[in-house]
């Protein structure tokens, strides 16, 4: 679904992707991880269009992507959610999603009917869905942070994608909060049958629901492999998880 | 389609404040009646400036050019062509819009300060023009005597002409802000990013809300030209523009009718005290300080903050 090779950017000098390759098929959950500041984030920034690559190949259900704008990328299927809480602050819960359902539907130019008739069930239901269904009025600029995260989810979900882009979905999230996304990003790969591709510091997460793991560091991918695979590869254990291995 | 966004509360206080303003020349001298009326022209105006600067979070620095734009395309159509009134008054507010077009097309591609800077220079350009070429716009001294209809001429029925076509364009502005258009346009405000991410092309988003602001401040030109019979570039005059955000600060810019609010102190404050004093940007600079310390959110923003308490805690948080 997702074929990613010899991807390269660097900013004034310093190259955060150099030379990584991913692939992720239809129906997989695959996790990327690495240290801090090994690209990752950078990596899905290139995928989804926020940044152009200096060089390599980006290709999504054949299609080459790589530079192309963000909002043509995500109507080919690919949404993301973000590290760092980026939702519009002064919308109401509801709002946020609905913006995402016009924005797909191609309803963004109609300019004389009320917003609050259109898309609500469909809204409605993503809400309901990933558990935000009684907190729909709210302005979301005041939900916990942990909510802040799900709704991050509940937008991308909002463009109804193919492929679900996750940058660190329990960053800063407690633990039963974690437990409850981890629920959650199962039940979109069951139910929905989305395929889902993200990075994530927390390992117990990462090896209890990712059929595959590429391993990035310095921008380069060192392995991609099944979870045992990666657990005991040498290499990846040197390079990141020190002695030990995870979990 | 409206009964989805007024309530019947609601409804009721339109038509009441409506009443009241339709029965204001029964009561009011020729001079009150003047002054509501500009005070009605220059809310539409803030009120379409809004559009943009609150709701769509652009930094229209120089929206003063369209408002001129719209009152000179009104004023030349009606002197120097033999074009029916009616068309000239509906064609005016689209030359606004175009020029809100043609401008957006190139500031667009810059965000923030620069676009509002890049707006500055480019509505400069355009008040040179009128300001200079005496041939065509009558350079600094502008256009008197301008041949309103006769149907218009009267002040009572300017006010009234004024009054309708006011209510109708806030009507429709409402309408905007609260369609799909308009949330995606507050989407955009809060994050531009986001918004590329769910699918939003936000330039052509921006140019849309560039030319639908354009056409509104090109109507309140012209009504501006039927209240008082002339044109001068000082209507395409940076300060005015300035003025214009103080009125959307001032009333409270994340409300609607906010910007109308604030266009009616500024605007009364203006004429009386400026019949004490030249100085009358004195007390405007110390209404401002008062403004910035004790009502961030402007007047009725504080005031709807006070009614509801909740959604004020919404608002304060950025």
């Amino acid at each position: 679904m997702l074929r990613v090779e010899a991807l390269r950017k660097s900013f004034e000098g310093f190259v955060a992707v150099n030379g990584a390759r991913l692939a992720v098929d239809e129906g997989e959950v695959v996790a990327v991880i690495g240290p801090n500041g090994a690209g990752k984030t950078t990596l899905f920034h290139l995928i989804t269009g926020q940044l152009p690559p200096d060089s390599g190949s980006i290709r999504f259900r054949e299609t080459e992507i790589a530079g192309v704008a963000p909002h043509k990328i995500c109507r080919m299927g690919v949404a993301r959610s973000y590290q760092v809480v980026n939702i519009f602050s002064r919308l109401s819960v509801f709002d946020n999603v609905q913006v995402a359902v016009l924005a797909r539907r191609g309803k963004t130019f109609n300019l004389l009917r009320p917003a609050r008739t259109m898309a609500v069930s469909e809204t409605r239901q993503i809400l309901k869905s990933v558990g935000l269904g009684d907190k729909a009025d709210r302005v979301c600029g005041l939900l916990s942070h942990g909510d802040q995260k799900v709704l991050e989810i509940a937008i991308a979900l909002g463009s109804r994608p193919e492929l679900l882009i996750l940058d660190e979905p329990t960053a800063g999230m407690s633990p039963e909060e974690t437990a409850q996304t981890l629920r959650l990003m199962k039940r979109l790969v069951a139910e929905f049958g989305l395929t889902i591709l993200f990075c994530e510091h927390d390992m117990g997460m990462v090896f209890s629901i990712a059929n595959r793991i590429m391993v990035m560091q310095q921008g380069q991918t060192i392995a991609e492999d099944a979870p045992e695979a990666v657990r005991s590869n040498p290499r990846v254990q040197e390079a990141y998880l020190g002695e030990t291995a995870p979990c | 389609m409206i009964r989805a966004l007024f309530s019947g509360k609601l409804l009721l206080v339109a038509a009441v404040v409506l009443a009241v303003l339709a029965a204001a020349p029964l009561m009011l001298s020729r001079f009150y009646v003047y002054l509501m009326a500009l005070i009605l022209v220059t809310g539409l105006l803030a009120t379409s400036l809004n559009l943009v600067l609150g709701f769509g979070g652009m930094y229209q620095f120089h929206h003063a050019v369209f408002y001129g734009f719209g009152a000179y395309a009104l004023t030349l159509m009606l002197t120097k062509t033999g074009m029916p009134a009616a068309a000239a008054y509906l064609l005016a507010p689209c030359c606004s819009a175009v020029l809100g077009l043609v401008i957006g097309l190139i500031t667009v591609r810059l965000t923030k300060l620069y676009f509002g800077m890049l707006q500055i220079s480019l509505g400069s350009l355009v008040w040179a023009l009128a300001y200079r070429w005496y041939s065509f716009t009558g350079g600094d001294d502008g256009i008197h005597g301008i041949p309103i209809p006769d149907l218009l001429y009267a002040s009572t029925s300017a006010y009234y002409f004024s009054l309708i076509v006011v209510a109708a364009s806030l009507l429709l502005m409402y309408l905007i802000v609260n369609s799909p258009f308009g949330r995606i346009f507050q989407g955009i405000r809060d994050n531009p990013e986001r918004c590329r991410a769910v699918g939003v092309d936000v330039v052509r988003h921006q140019l849309a809300g560039q030319a639908i602001a354009g056409f509104f401040a090109g109507v309140a030109g012209t009504l501006f030209v039927t209240v008082e019979g002339s044109v001068f570039p000082e209507l395409m005059f940076w300060t005015l523009s300035l003025e214009l955000i103080i009125m959307c600060l001032l009333g409270g810019w994340f409300v609607f009718l906010g910007p109308m609010l604030g266009a009616a102190i500024i605007v009364t404050l203006r004429t009386f005290v400026g019949i004490y004093t030249e100085y009358w940007t004195l007390v405007l600079g110390v209404v401002l300080m008062l403004l910035i310390f004790f009502l961030p959110e402007g007047v009725l923003g504080f005031a709807l903050g006070k009614a509801r308490p909740a959604a004020a805690e919404a608002v304060g948080e950025k």
